[in-house]
């Protein structure tokens, strides 16, 4: 094959070649920014990266839900306000079951990392309890509310706080059935290079909806139920 | 049993969408029984609707693209016609009928036509240009897929199950509320949309984070072709921009189903809120369709003028420039609305200045014909013909930018020509410019020119037969949407117009006709070098078609251009043709996830449209579990030994060895 030798196929023309390069780099290598020198990252960086990229974009579907409350906050149509609705202790209740449940899930990830077994999965469980605690106070209040005749029908300012908090509180419920599945996961096949890229994600989600309660419980409730 | 659903959902009384529906029922029909009568299936199963190569899913994704341009020009054909059959009578559509074809025309066009053409080809292309074997995440773009292709059989099924919607592509509230829209035609788009744009938006994820973290060795950002960077930009619009789209229609649905008042009239809702939600959303949306066009047009510029393309820096600041600007424009769509003079001057001028950054791309894409040997293949004239009919499309929208103006023009027949001009030229030609430019990469044979160059010159006649009357009668005062046409001044236009569309016909007849005409003579028209066109990045450095892991081993790039910087090396050292030492590689294994969970998908979404709150649950059960096995499984991987690519990759240098000796 090396004895191949003359012109390359005809196709194959230099062109006009272009002496100012304008817009183009140096060519010497310098012109070469960014993280491409060391070829393609590892599966854990770029499911973690792609992950953080999916949640970055729910939190934009959030801040749409929060710009249709804030525009609709005032809409009460004769109905309740916040003030007349929101149980205060109730919601402090709730953040820290679910701020706490974060800690904990935090402390299953250390203990994924020293691939402890027990206590990864005793960590897991305790987070699980938490979020479903926090979910079960929501539904109360949920329910209490629609009781009262204060459901999302009720009012553009009833419906966009349901939309709001409900979506939370669907998420929240998302990742205790994703929980519960990476348990039963975990515990049948052990620490995998897969499982525990998940449970990365798993964390990095349960932390994403800390950030959007504490988004939710400043905006609605305590801007809500002040006078 | 089966909620709002029975006999009385099937149009008997209507023959136009019952006849068109029989006919394409019976071509399904037909197609599945010739592939069950070959013995297809396997074949079908293992390589395609399981495959999670990005390339075959690109292909997948411009198939039904296709499919769904041909079935949105439909919808173009009987609007056309049934404005000049219309005049002073009723035409052959009735208003009813008539508001779902424009509808549907709208929505299949931008959603289930210029979506998926433009995801396919970024795809495709993408993953060869960075030089990398895969995408991020391979099933998940599996399961993109089938999402999109669900919400396009959703679209569909309502030809003949129900009906469509009947306000516009964008449902606009209140009109589209149940007091309106009563029909199941609203619930169809929403849920349509829905399953897609979850796709959709998977997609984004996916190939944000491929170029932002998966790339050749030495591919640093500004070493990317430019199609790789427009690409990043539509992407990063994609993963920004869908999540407002989701949330919008959410609420449109919780206000349709469970009596909320996001946007009705009564209760505190706020219609405008819609209008401003949607929008958000909606011109985003504009530069996620058009950038990719921009970078293939880039990609086709360079190529065919034998030239680097010029101002590669300022292409890339044009385009994040637009990335950005576009999120901050979405207000001229509702000037009239009455926001107030300032909020409207505000809009105004960003909708000006963003029209600064297609100008800069402009110019640098005459400046890269300039001097440059230039080959008028098919890609080229598309290509060509994109710059001289965007201008225009362009320069009108400058002139819709300015409020004053905006308010004699708004919802006209001007305003239909506008963006129809800027997304078929922009769009549509940027997509057949692509098409025809990777076809050769994906099959290994290229198209026919010469039925290629006819459904060019077809096409671009008939586009400028069809639209510049629509100019004329929009300055005239006709507005959009007009089932019949009582002023006869603009009956003439309509009449050049419906003409227009004859002639894009006889484009669309020739562009089928390239394709069975290759696809015979394939062997004449065969590609054995893989760069058919002299290209200057990655992806024409492998065979065509490029085998499942794309390359061997992985490129190691030492700077812009990188495939031109190769074969310049090759030429000089007369490449000594010795063999690298192969690593076996792994790559993923197919899985039907995403085609299960899109059947599911599909169920819950009709389930839903219908009220069958059962079928519901049982599909979001079924999606749930098919979802667990996936994750249960324990071999994700399968490997690809030395020997195996020794094998192949000798085979292809021999190739490329003959061919070069022939040219000697």
């Amino acid at each position: 094959m090396s004895a191949v030798s003359g012109a390359l196929p005809g196709a194959i023309s230099p062109g006009r070649p272009d002496p100012h390069r304008l817009g183009h780099g140096s060519g010497h290598g310098h012109g070469a920014t960014g993280h491409g020198e060391g070829g393609p990252a590892s599966k854990f960086v770029t499911v973690a990266y792609g992950f953080w990229i999916f949640l970055l974009s729910d939190i934009i579907m959030f801040s749409a839900f929060f710009a249709a409350y804030a525009v609709l906050a005032k809409e009460i149509a004769g109905g309740p306000a916040g003030r007349d609705l929101f149980e205060l202790p109730r919601v402090a209740i709730q953040t820290g079951l679910l701020l706490t449940s974060s800690f904990t899930c935090g402390l299953g990830s250390l203990a994924s990392h020293r691939r402890d077994m027990v206590w990864t999965q005793i960590w897991l469980l305790v987070t699980g309890i938490l979020g479903a605690a926090f979910l079960i106070l929501e539904v109360q209040e949920f329910a209490g509310m629609i009781e009262e005749g204060a459901g999302p029908s009720r009012s553009a300012f009833l419906s966009a706080f349901f939309a709001l908090v409900g979506c939370h509180g669907l998420h929240v419920g998302m990742g205790l059935l994703w929980l519960g599945t990476m348990i039963a996961q975990l515990w049948v096949k052990g620490f995998r290079a897969d499982i525990l890229r998940r449970l990365q994600c798993f964390n990095l989600f349960w932390h994403a909806l800390d950030i959007i309660w504490i988004a939710i419980f400043t905006l609605v409730y305590l801007l809500g139920a002040s006078p | 049993m089966l909620g709002k659903l029975d006999w009385s959902a099937i149009p008997f009384d209507e023959p136009i969408p019952l006849i068109a529906a029989l006919v394409v029922f019976l071509a399904a029909i037909g197609v599945l029984a010739w592939i069950t009568v070959k013995g297809f299936w396997p074949y079908l199963w293992r390589e395609w609707i399981t495959s999670v190569d990005h390339k075959r899913i690109g292909v997948m994704y411009v198939l039904l693209a296709g499919l769904m341009l041909l079935r949105g020009f439909v919808d173009a054909i009987m609007m056309r016609t049934q404005q000049i059959a219309a005049v002073h009578g009723p035409g052959y559509l009735p208003p009813d009928h008539y508001d779902q074809i424009f509808s549907a025309h709208g929505t299949i066009m931008i959603f289930f036509g210029a979506m998926p053409f433009m995801i396919g080809l970024m795809n495709f292309v993408v993953p060869l240009q960075l030089g990398v074997r895969d995408v991020a995440f391979p099933t998940l773009n599996s399961v993109s897929f089938w999402l999109t292709a669900s919400g396009a059989l959703l679209v569909n099924i309502s030809l003949v199950i129900g009906e469509f919607a009947r306000t516009g592509w964008l449902p606009y509230a209140p009109l589209s509320e149940l007091d309106y829209s009563p029909g199941v035609g609203v619930d169809y788009y929403l849920w349509a949309i829905q399953i897609s744009g979850v796709g959709t938006l998977m997609t984004g994820v996916n190939l944000v984070a491929t170029i932002l973290k998966m790339r050749a060795p030495g591919m640093g950002y500004l070493r990317m072709p430019m199609f790789c960077w427009t690409s990043l930009a539509a992407n990063l619009l994609i993963v920004a921009a869908f999540p407002i789209l989701t949330a919008t229609l959410a609420m449109l649905t919780l206000d349709r189903y469970l009596g909320f008042h996001f946007f009705t009239n009564g209760a505190g809702g706020n219609p405008m809120m819609f209008m401003n939600l949607i929008w958000a959303w909606g011109h985003p949306e504009v530069y996620i369709l058009v950038l990719p066009a921009f970078g293939i047009f880039s990609e086709v510029f360079s190529t065919f003028s034998s030239k680097p393309l010029f101002g590669y820096r300022s292409m890339v600041a044009a385009t994040l420039f637009i990335c950005i600007v576009s999120f901050m424009v979405w207000l001229h769509h509702f000037f009239t609305m009455g926001a107030g003079a300032d909020v409207n001057a505000a809009f105004g001028i960003a909708t000006s200045i963003i029209a600064v950054g297609t100008g800069v791309k402009v110019y640098n894409w005459l400046f890269t014909m300039y001097g440059g040997r230039i080959r008028f293949d098919t890609p080229m004239l598309w290509a060509i013909g994109f710059i001289t009919t965007f201008t225009i499309g362009g320069m009108t929208g400058v002139l819709l930018a300015v409020p004053p103006a905006d308010f004699m023009l708004h919802n006209s027949m001007f305003l239909v020509a506008h963006f129809h001009n800027v997304i078929i030229a922009g769009v549509l030609f940027g997509a057949f410019a692509g098409f025809t430019y990777w076809f050769p990469k994906a099959f290994g044979f290229r198209l026919h020119e010469g039925w290629g160059k006819a459904a060019f010159w077809f096409t671009l006649l008939g586009f400028i037969l069809v639209f510049l009357p629509l100019y004329i009668v929009g300055l005239q005062g006709m507005t959009r949407r007009l089932q019949h046409i009582e002023i006869d001044p603009w009956v003439p236009w309509l009449i050049v117009a419906a003409c227009g569309i004859l002639v894009m016909i006889v484009g669309a007849a020739c562009q089928i006709t390239q394709l069975v005409v290759s696809i015979r003579h394939r062997d004449e028209l065969r590609d054995e070098t893989g760069d058919p066109w002299d290209g200057r990045s990655l992806e024409w450095s492998t065979s065509s078609p490029p085998p499942s892991f794309n390359f061997a081993r992985l490129p190691h790039v030492g700077g812009e251009e990188a495939y031109w910087t190769i074969k310049q090396r090759r030429i000089e050292m007369q490449d000594s043709g010795e063999e690298p030492a192969y690593e076996p590689i792994e790559m993923p294994k197919n899985s039907p996830t995403g085609f299960v969970a899109a059947f599911f998908a599909t169920l819950v979404g009709f389930a839903l449209i219908w009220h069958i709150w059962w079928l519901a649950i049982i599909g979001l059960v079924g999606a749930y579990a098919t979802f667990v096995v996936f994750a249960w499984r324990d071999v994700a991987d399968y490997e690809v030994s030395a020997e195996e690519l020794e094998r192949i990759e000798r085979a292809g240098r021999a190739a490329w060895f003959k061919h070069r000796e022939e040219l000697a």
